[in-house]
């Protein structure tokens, strides 16, 4: 069922040329004129003049199919009653949507399905809308002529009615008796998602819809995507949340609180109560898609689990003590200002967090900076995209992507580079996988063979199967290729890059030690592929290329940021539409929280905050001198804690205890304080070490503003009053009040005015401007008041851009006999990052728990069978999960997802980190794998220290 | 704060530079690195380091580089 107040006019809208306006074509429907883009369907032209022609198997987000005749109109001078979804205009077609014949044809084919449907009043009890039932009230048909006469009320003969349902998946449900075989979910399976999961099986009377070989929906290859119950213009696919909750009478438009992607969504309610999420057609970066997470698993934001009443503690070993929110924030500034009197101003800090909104962010860092006095703040982007902040700012001089999501639209060559766009940015990669079914070419570069290297209708040109760790030096070899073969786009480069810098690069990159002959060893893949992967980005027109973590997350992470940086300058494929350099963000708000100044060297907007104009800008809107050097980073302030120089921390919905490597170091830290303050949803990992818990606001119950990964700014709109009491913003304010620096907003959009005062990227962002707009990307200021969906054109932001030597530096991380693995970590589609959200929703159906992937050779000489438990060790630590064998690794690789926090995924990563943003090595760590018949020792101390540190003294006793 | 581990950072960020031939360019960039982004009790560590044991660990340019600081923060004081 569509949107609440979606008004379909049947068919897409015809693609904008890349050239030139489109011809434009004048018809005469029912009399009046309308003038559309040649290619328009009959159907869309006639609801562009508000005629909305009767229809079943059609609706706009797929193309035509012209399966149910129920469209037909009648074209003067033309034979026959053509369906009007199937039949373009033509110019002076004269066009009519009504007489007295198409109401006989079109009541007669209405006549035909209600004979094999259930009755208005069944289809009503699923609360789901029934367009056959609406079509049938609007052509007054109420009964069906071809019915059969029923037997004992049971109708007598062959029919589809009390045929069994699909209720195997967790969120909706299929019922084949209200299935019209339109197609319309399989066609959504496959044009929308790009899935293929679903068919018609059978011919004839025996045409039903299936999923995979007439599996069950769960069991099938279908992604849950929820593509297919929207399309649905029965109810036969339904959301059991409308079932069990009824329709509902009004709907929000928001952003996702996901992955970067950003999906707008409508959030439709009764009351407070979600019914349903339902994606928007309008959403810029979505255009009405949504994955498994965006549209069904919000469920935790009303999970019992939520906390909901601030707490404290003096000792983490103590039960939590159920407090006011004004004891609660009175505690934690005395607290922090004792601390602060104690051991010095600089001895605290903060944690800003990537899934708050750019408001709230701000605000802490604000806090940090003003409050605080120092410029200890951090953000979960250290762990993940520091380096493309980094290695963007310094080659081409805006540490965000290049392009809108569109872009790839557009794209010849797509080189995907450490990122798994189908499980960790599902929306995008529908969109990804449309235009390589389209044609255009791909190159994988990942260690693992994810699902786009092979999946129906889709296989890549090149999979760069390389070593984990050797990114740099197979981008130097692709490099090579690309300057010792002449594909490099000289002009363009001098035009638009440092002339010095190109000279010293490519003297660099055509050295003979950067060949993939001489690369091979290193990075195991055939210099033959490489050659011939580099020959295909070099000749694209348009070469586009997409990246992940396995990018970022090394110890060479910012040097690979600059290495692709070099080889889209070098082939002239930056600073136009189709091409760029396209960071795939993990989480929500990553983006928006590094341009909030949340990084403890500079200021919003990426400055720093040695700049002594820019920190004078500050001083003068916040009245109080800031400090002019560099806080600590995340990693910093557990080595600081653990010399006892930095003893209080404020994080704001993030969970370091989990998400970081090396998870004993950071739990000795953690220990190591005096005073921890958690303001989180749930009482995640670092709340074990904490001693004031603030009850966090999810995204449903707050407003605000999030950035996706195409710098694209949304609201975010509150749906419903925080369950705590007050959205994470109000609490920095109270706390920030509370320890003697005041702040005053009363609601989001004045801090939004505060950032658009003090940054020159976010100069034009007002609340107003993103309603009228929907969506605004950054730049946005006066010479781009609408934003900038295409960056560096013409020139790029740092004026030349500059090429980096990029010498590969083998990882201190190595095999040994006594490591001799390489463990590789990853995302699955239906776990999101720590998992706090999805694990609290059905979603555990598809994945309970994380599982070690292992290729059969060497589980093979490890006695090793799929699902055997087996120990996974490193210099770090060691850890117990399950195995899974299978050839997507390579042998002498090993995969797992950190979703669960008893896998201890993080106990066996290391601290090497990154060398210019000491962004954690989660991608490389050597370990051996053995099978075992127990838990791991962290994992026993895990569960006493969850039993011990996690129990709530309420008035009624202590519960855990 | 750990010594070994502000040696192993300043060695990572060296190895970055090795690249460039000349020491002194080398040096100065990993000199204004390590100023542009680390805290400073971070950078007062490794200086103190620096002074008692001559920093005999930090390699090639990056020895340099720590110099420079030393000799910054004995500037200022």
């Amino acid at each position: 069922m569509h949107a609440l107040d979606f008004i379909d006019p049947g068919t897409p809208a015809v693609p904008t040329p890349s050239e030139g306006a489109p011809q434009q074509v004048t018809v005469e429907i029912d009399g009046f004129t309308v003038t559309v883009p040649e290619g328009t369907s009959i159907m869309r032209a006639a609801s562009l003049l508000g005629n909305q022609i009767p229809k079943l198997c059609a609706t706009s987000s797929l193309k035509a199919f012209g399966s149910c005749r129920l469209c037909l109109v009648e074209i003067e001078g033309r034979k026959g009653y053509p369906a009007s979804c199937t039949t373009t205009v033509a110019e002076g077609m004269k066009i009519r949507t009504q007489s007295e014949k198409l109401g006989q044809l079109r009541n007669n084919v209405l006549e035909l399905y209600l004979s094999d449907h259930p009755s208005e009043s069944e289809c009503c009890s699923s609360n789901n809308r029934c367009e056959l039932h609406e079509m049938a009230a609007a052509a007054k048909v109420s009964e069906s002529r071809y019915s059969l006469p029923a037997v004992d009320g049971v109708a007598a003969g062959r029919n589809h009615q009390g045929s069994l349902q699909d209720d195997s998946n967790p969120y909706f449900v299929f019922n084949q008796d209200a299935c019209i075989v339109c197609s319309r979910c399989v066609r959504a399976c496959d044009e929308v998602q790009g899935t293929f999961a679903l068919t018609i099986q059978g011919r004839g009377f025996d045409s039903k819809v299936s999923a995979s070989q007439a599996e069950s929906f769960l069991d099938s290859e279908c992604v849950s995507c929820g593509a297919c119950v929207e399309a649905c213009p029965t109810t036969a696919l339904t959301e059991k949340s409308v079932i069990s909750l009824g329709r509902a009478d009004r709907a929000v438009a928001t952003t996702c609180a996901y992955c970067g992607v950003g999906c707008t969504f409508k959030a439709e309610l009764k009351g407070e109560q979600v019914i349903r999420m339902v994606p928007s057609r309008d959403g810029h970066a979505n255009h009405g898609h949504a994955c498994v997470k965006g549209r069904f698993a919000y469920g935790y934001a009303t999970h019992a689990d939520r906390i909901t009443k601030p707490m404290i503690r003096s000792k983490i070993t103590d039960p939590w003590r159920e407090v006011s929110w004004d004891e609660a924030i009175n505690y934690a500034a005395s607290e922090f200002k004792r601390i602060q009197a104690k051991y010095g101003r600089d001895a605290v800090g903060g944690i800003t967090s990537s899934r708050c909104t750019n408001e709230e962010t701000f605000l802490v860092q604000k806090l940090v900076r003003a409050a605080f006095g120092n410029n200890n703040v951090d953000t979960c982007a250290r762990v993940c995209h520091s380096p493309t902040g980094y290695g963007l700012k310094n080659t081409i001089g805006e540490s965000a992507g290049t392009q809108e999501f569109d872009s790839v639209m557009q794209a010849d060559v797509i080189m995907l580079i450490g990122a798994n766009p189908t499980e960790g940015h599902p929306v995008f990669a529908s969109q990804m996988k449309r235009r390589l079914r389209q044609g255009a070419k791909l190159i994988v570069v990942d260690p693992r063979q994810i699902k786009l290297v092979r999946t129906p209708h889709i296989e890549a040109d090149y999979h760069l199967q390389l070593k984990p760790g050797t990114n740099v030096a197979l981008m130097n070899s692709i490099a090579h290729v690309i300057v010792t073969e002449g594909l490099a786009h000289d002009q363009y480069v001098s035009e638009r890059c440092e002339p010095d810098s190109w000279e010293k690069w490519k003297a660099f990159v055509s050295d003979p030690k950067n060949s993939p002959e001489a690369m091979e060893e290193v990075t195991g893949v055939p210099a033959m592929a490489v050659r011939s992967a580099a020959r295909l980005y070099g000749t694209a027109r348009n070469g586009a290329i997409y990246y992940g973590l396995g990018v970022t997350e090394h110890s060479q992470g910012t040097t690979m940021v600059m290495a692709i940086a070099n080889l889209a300058m070098a082939t002239g494929n930056l600073g136009r539409v189709g091409v760029g350099v396209n960071p795939l963000r993990g989480q929500n708000n990553v983006q928006g929280s590094c341009d909030m100044g949340s990084f403890p060297h500079e200021f919003s907007g990426y400055r720093h905050v040695s700049d002594d104009a820019v920190r004078a800008s500050f001083e003068v809107e916040w009245g109080v001198p800031l400090q002019s050097e560099p806080g600590l980073r995340i990693p910093n302030m557990f080595e600081a804690a653990l010399d006892g120089s930095f003893r209080a921390v404020y994080v704001q919905g993030e969970d370091i205890a989990q998400s970081d490597p090396n998870t004993t170091h950071v739990t000795a830290a953690l220990s190591a304080m005096e005073c921890v303050v958690v303001q989180d949803l749930f009482l995640n990992e670092t709340a074990k070490f904490a001693h004031v818990f603030f009850p966090g606001s999810s995204f449903l119950e707050k407003n605000g503003t999030f950035t996706n990964a195409e710098r694209r700014i949304g609201r975010v709109r509150k749906v419903m009053e925080p369950l705590g009491g007050y959205e994470d913003w109000e609490v920095t304010v109270r706390f920030s009040n509370a320890l003697g620096y005041p702040m005053n907003y009363t609601h989001p959009s004045q801090i939004m005015d505060e950032i658009a005062a003090l940054t020159p990227t976010f100069r034009g962002v007002t609340y107003e401007k993103l309603d009228e707009l929907g969506s605004i990307q950054w730049p946005c200021n006066d010479a781009a008041p609408a934003g900038t969906p295409t960056m560096h054109i013409g020139q790029f932001v740092r004026g030349k851009g500059k090429f980096f030597v990029t010498d590969y530096v083998p990882t201190r991380e190595k095999t040994t006999s006594r490591f001799p693995l390489l463990l590789t970590t990853g995302r699955i589609l239906t776990q999101y990052n720590v998992g706090a959200q999805t694990r609290r929703t059905h979603n555990v159906v598809w994945h309970a728990e994380d599982r070690l992937e292992i290729h059969p050779h060497d589980a093979d000489v490890r006695g090793i069978l799929d699902g055997d438990w087996v120990g996974i060790a490193s210099r770090a630590g060691e850890t117990v999960l399950r195995a899974e064998v299978t050839d997507r690794v390579q042998p002498g690789v090993v995969y797992t997802t950190f979703h669960f926090p008893e896998s201890g995924a993080n106990v066996v990563t290391t601290d090497n980190s990154d060398w210019a943003t000491n962004c954690p090595e989660y991608k490389v760590t050597a370990v051996q794998v053995v099978k075992v018949n127990q838990p791991s020792e962290w994992q026993k101390r895990y569960r006493e220290l969850t039993e011990r540190n996690t129990r709530i003294r309420r008035d009624t006793g202590v519960h855990a | 704060m750990h010594i070994d581990y502000l040696v192993r950072m300043a060695n990572d960020i060296g190895a970055f530079f090795a690249s460039e031939k000349d020491p002194t360019v080398a040096a100065e960039s990993i000199r204004l690195h390590i100023h542009r982004y680390w805290d400073p009790r971070m950078r007062s560590r490794i200086v103190e380091y620096y002074n008692e044991s001559g920093g005999n660990e930090l390699e090639g340019p990056v020895r340099i580089a720590v110099q420079r600081l030393a000799g910054e923060a004995s500037a200022k004081a």
